[in-house]
């Protein structure tokens, strides 16, 4: 018979990560204003975000219609892909304990990617309800990242927007001054 | 500007029309927008600084979604405004360049022109400047649908 293996250090209780992650992302979108005034909230499942922009009349660009302004469309796939791309900076730095979540606030978040541009692509009119949007990191180097979102609303397929942008990445203390990586 | 069903049609039809539908989008109000001027296919409207607009709390600097929405909303009066318009308009594609941040506490001021348009498309065209106008903080360029009043007599 083979022998039990080695004891391995006992996984954190779920409680404990749960805690730790939903606190660094609380802190990250919780003190931008603008997050608040659209009203947008991230959702978050493993290091999976997923936004919402929840509907609200001061959202409408056409009244006719009425369908979502261009504007507010445009800015929440801007927002979503820079706390995805914050997010993905940060992540590595709480989960080995670099960074403590709970003494994370708006004068001590680290910095966030800054817009170079964004495209948006407007697909179809975004109708009166919620919205909801993921964004996917296709490049993400030492100075620069490019980053692709989708948004959608009842239809997961049928998107109603998507955009792609770049951004600069926040410089970040103790990096290694090497080449692109 | 706002919707994206280039299927969609609104009845504008004269600057007038499009000065009272612009000041009559709840997004844009929200945002404290004002239209300054919007004639022949050109528009200019102000955004002021705004505390709830902030996306760094660390600098004070607005978001660039409220500068996409500044200058989405300004590039769709322009398409409004001109003369060959025969319908509404409809944002299909927009790009904004940011070329440096917003001096925080200062008006943003954009201005859009339709440097083209075709039977079915206006291509648009805006700059975004703060209290110095030297150096834009953001540019802006865009495909609209457009619906052209005279269609036998432009090429598409």
């Amino acid at each position: 018979m083979n022998r039990p293996p080695p004891a391995r250090a006992r996984p954190e209780p779920v409680q404990v990560i749960k805690q730790r992650r939903d606190g660094a992302l609380a802190a990250l979108t919780g003190n931008v204003p603008y997050i608040g005034f659209l009203g947008i909230r991230f959702e978050r499942h493993g290091d999976e975000l997923t936004a919402t922009l929840p509907f609200s009349d001061m959202l409408i660009g056409n009244p006719l219609l009425p369908a979502l302004h261009g504007g507010a469309t445009a800015a929440f796939l801007e927002t979503t892909a820079i706390i995805e791309l914050a997010w993905a900076l940060l992540w590595p730095e709480f989960e080995a304990g670099r960074i403590d979540p709970t003494t994370l606030g708006p004068d001590t978040l680290p910095r966030l990617p800054k817009t170079v541009d964004f495209t948006v692509d407007y697909l179809r009119s975004g109708l009166p309800r919620d919205a909801y949007a993921r964004a996917r990191i296709n490049r993400s180097g030492r100075r620069y990242a490019s980053v692709h979102v989708e948004a959608w609303q009842d239809n997961r397929a049928r998107l109603f927007a998507q955009g792609t942008g770049h951004f600069i990445m926040p410089h970040r203390a103790g990096q290694a001054d090497a080449g692109d990586d | 500007m706002a919707d994206a069903d280039p299927t969609e049609q609104s009845p504008a039809r004269s600057p007038d029309f499009a000065k009272q539908y612009i000041s009559a989008l709840p997004h844009a109000m929200a945002l404290g927008m004002e239209l300054v001027r919007i004639d022949n296919g050109e528009a200019e409207i102000t955004m002021p600084w705004d505390e709830r607009l902030v996306g760094d709390p660390r600098t004070g600097v607005i978001h660039g979604g409220a500068v996409s929405a500044l200058m989405d909303t300004c590039c769709g009066a322009a398409v409004m405004s001109h003369p060959d318009n025969a319908g509404g308009t409809a944002t299909m594609d927009l790009r904004i360049d940011y070329m440096r941040s917003a001096t925080p506490g200062q008006m943003i001021r954009a201005r859009a022109w339709c440097y083209h348009v075709t039977r079915n498309v206006a291509f648009v065209r805006a700059e975004a400047v703060d209290d110095d106008a030297t150096r834009p903080v953001a540019a802006a360029t865009g495909a609209f649908t457009f619906e052209h009043k005279t269609p036998s007599g432009v090429q598409a």
